[in-house]
């Protein structure tokens, strides 16, 4: 039995700054060795709401110097990546539906910290920051959202559906992945191999029926499946407020204990264990887009709101005050990761808009795994199409 | 003949088995040979299979391998995916088809299309089986046809076995297939008897999938069915040859994908095209053959239109004599013969 670390989602989830009362501290120097950093640092941190459990995680958490840089290069990438798409997507470069994930980074971070890469995670359709936490390229990524061929899975995707080794997407209908998530919890309990399968979900899929028939079956066989609620506070433009008639997420999956965080580090060691059956954690987090890049996002919720959580709880800008504060690093040296990673973002929108569209062939590619080759219809019956595997 | 007992089954030479047999003999091949396979459903398990298909296989393989689930076809559903999208092979049961409905967005978004989606990285090697299509006196909503709802979406494999050796043998073939297959059974099917060759009972026994059978070659007309009206299919060709018409009968076997190859060569050696089937006639399976006949090179062989033989386009009536008349029966492919070959 492996313990479970649901560590670090927790470490960067955002909320209002466990150490509040503390002021940032700007102390300039000229400049500064390395060796004068701290090699980690501790925090105190909000305790986790529980519902069927005796103990959450702790509420002290240690985060090293090389697990912060790591935190925030991740979270910043994601949030360039979404927003270079805001971009490629208004110049009509991205077409379709496209979901963003800024706000939200510390969700995917702290969960990919927390699992192992043989561990298998699915998510819904906002998916960009999963699909670049579980290792694509965000060349690739964004060559997907443009339709490439250089594209992760060649642009017979796009946004909704990216896939990767222990990644199964990107789902376009809401709800669909939960019970496809405890699929894979149970071939991970059948092959024996202690891993786990993360199953996420937003605040508006939480409910559809299919979850509750998960949940059921989840517990019933105990599968090693963990539900994750990430609760953005609105389904599309509906406040959580309007379609639940209870909105304690963590609690809903009634008979399998859960946690509800929505503060920095949580660290959960030794309270579950593979074998015990499900659990569900709902984390309490944000979009400052739209649900999706029709949607300006300001009919259901006012820009006061947007504001406010982006200057008091930004994932971002919280782990850089915390780091600065701790002396865990500079100032300096986040802004040279920021250079960093616009750079990168940079030349990976240049790969998206210069890849070329996939070959008119690939059409018919890949109804079929294994399969000898065969024809597929075209728009009539003289338009034909060789399907490969 | 003497029924063949259950396996094993040293039959020297031909038996009389029933498609139940047949198909309880599959899955049980089928979990032996690859412990990846699975199969998960309702009463699958301690019940031995609502329609007693899964008999005796839960005893012999346990609950890791024979799953019984709750009343929660989306949900279980999902799951059987899910498993199938991480390794495993399971082999889905739906108590019947008329259920899948409440799952069809598991069958065909997740299932069928992520292949595609994926640009070939993620296989779902999956097989759906239940009993498809009308029984006896279930009424409206226990009996409809799903062969044309399925054969209609890309990334599927459709099958519909007639034969005992059809259902053992496609349900083989279905199960090593790395891709989703959807398997059309009929309850009715079920305790029907049949002769199956020695060749056919053996363990490696498999039907290939996107091949259909001639069983009764003809030159004045071609018949095509699938599933139970092939059997009618058969009585009407017997009746018909007395008058000196020869029918030939042609078992699909597969919906998706259909070899269409083999009823044009027919069509183009008799020049008359009759599809019986038991589901709707609006968008159905005879209305899809008569369409790529049309694009064929077998049009110009055609001494007559195609016609099409199906079930009445009404939900299915519970009495018995409006049951009956709202399914194919041996006189109306007669009649339908007779209407096309002007007699």
């Amino acid at each position: 039995m492996r313990k479970m670390l649901l560590a670090v989602l927790s470490r960067v989830l955002q909320g209002p700054a466990a150490a509040a009362g503390r002021t940032a501290s700007r102390v300039m120097v000229a400049s500064r060795n390395y060796a004068d950093f701290a090699t980690e640092a501790t925090f105190e941190i909000k305790k986790c709401d529980l519902h069927r459990l005796e103990e959450g995680p702790s509420t002290t958490v240690v985060m090293t110097r090389e697990e912060g840089l790591h935190y925030y290069k991740t979270m910043q990438t994601i949030r360039r990546m979404e927003l270079k798409s805001d971009q490629l997507y208004k110049q009509k470069i991205i077409r379709g539906f496209c979901h963003l994930y800024d706000g939200q980074e510390a969700c995917c971070v702290g969960l990919e910290v927390a699992i192992k890469p043989t561990d298998h995670v699915i998510t819904a359709y906002r998916a960009h920051g999963f699909t670049y936490a579980r290792g694509v390229p965000v060349r690739e990524i964004l060559a997907e959202l443009t339709g490439r061929k250089g594209g992760c899975v060649k642009g017979k995707g796009g946004s909704m559906h990216m896939y990767t080794k222990n990644f199964y997407g990107g789902n376009g209908i809401v709800g669909a992945q939960v019970p496809l998530g405890a699929g894979i919890a149970l071939a991970c309990k059948y092959f024996g191999k202690n891993e786990v399968c993360l199953t996420l979900y937003g605040d508006g899929a939480a409910n559809q029926g299919q979850i509750f028939e998960t949940y059921n079956m989840a517990a019933l066989w105990k599968l090693p499946c963990i539900f994750i609620c990430e609760n953005n506070r609105y389904g599309m433009g509906t406040s959580v407020e309007r379609a639940a008639a209870s909105t304690d997420y963590y609690k809903r999956g009634d008979f399998i204990p859960g946690l509800r965080a929505s503060t920095t580090p949580a660290f959960f060691e030794g309270g579950w264990k593979w074998g015990d059956g499900p659990i569900l954690m709902e984390l309490q987090t944000y979009r400052y887009h739209g649900h999706s890049m029709s949607d300006p996002g300001i009919s259901y919720r006012t820009r006061e709101e947007i504001q406010e959580v982006r200057s008091k709880s930004d994932p971002i800008t919280l782990l850089k005050d915390r780091m600065v504060n701790n002396n865990l690093a500079s100032i300096e040296e986040l802004k040279e990761i920021d250079v960093a990673v616009r750079k990168e973002i940079e030349e990976a929108a240049q790969f998206a808009t210069t890849d070329p569209e996939p070959p008119l062939e690939e059409l018919g590619n890949h109804i079929y795994s294994n399969e000898p080759p065969f024809e597929v219809r075209g728009p009539n019956q003289w338009i034909r199409y060789k399907s490969v595997s | 003949l003497p029924r063949a007992a259950p396996r094993p089954c040293p039959a020297a030479g031909v038996s009389q088995v029933t498609v139940r047999d047949a198909l309880n003999q599959a899955l049980d091949e089928e979990l032996e040979r690859d412990e990846r396979v699975f199969l998960l459903g309702e009463e699958v398990a301690q019940y031995d299979g609502a329609y007693k298909i899964s008999r005796g296989l839960w005893k012999k393989y346990g609950d890791k391998r024979v799953i019984d689930t709750p009343i929660s076809e989306m949900g279980f559903t999902g799951i059987a995916v899910g498993a199938a999208m991480a390794g495993l092979r399971p082999v889905c049961e739906f108590m019947t088809f008329n259920f899948s409905m409440q799952a069809i967005d598991q069958v065909i978004n997740s299932a069928a299309k992520t292949c595609y989606m994926s640009a070939g990285s993620i296989a779902v090697p999956i097989v759906f089986r239940g009993p498809n299509g009308a029984s006896a006196g279930v009424a409206a909503q226990h009996s409809q046809c799903f062969a044309a709802w399925y054969g209609h979406c890309p990334g599927l494999k459709v099958v519909s076995p007639w034969s005992s050796e059809d259902a053992k043998g496609l349900l083989k073939a279905s199960v090593r297939d790395d891709n989703p297959v959807v398997m059309l059974e009929n309850e009715l099917l079920y305790g029907v008897p049949f002769e199956m060759s020695e060749q056919a009972q053996s363990k490696d026994f498999v039907v290939p999938i996107g091949k259909a059978k001639i069983e009764r070659q003809g030159t004045h007309v071609t018949l095509v069915s699938h599933s139970r009206p092939v059997g009618h299919c058969l009585e009407a060709a017997a009746v018909l040859a007395k008058e000196g018409v020869e029918c030939e009968v042609i078992n699909l076997r597969t919906i998706r994908p259909m070899d269409i190859e083999t009823v044009e060569a027919s069509v183009v050696k008799t020049n008359h095209l009759v599809t019986v089937e038991g589901g709707w006639p609006q968008f159905g399976v005879g209305a899809e053959i008569c369409a790529r006949i049309m694009e064929g090179s077998a049009f110009n062989y055609l001494d007559a239109p195609a016609v099409r033989v199906t079930g009445a386009d009404v939900p299915m009536p519970y009495a018995k004599i409006l049951e009956d008349n709202c399914l194919p029966q041996v006189k109306d492919i007669i009649f339908a013969v007779k209407k096309t070959l002007n007699i």
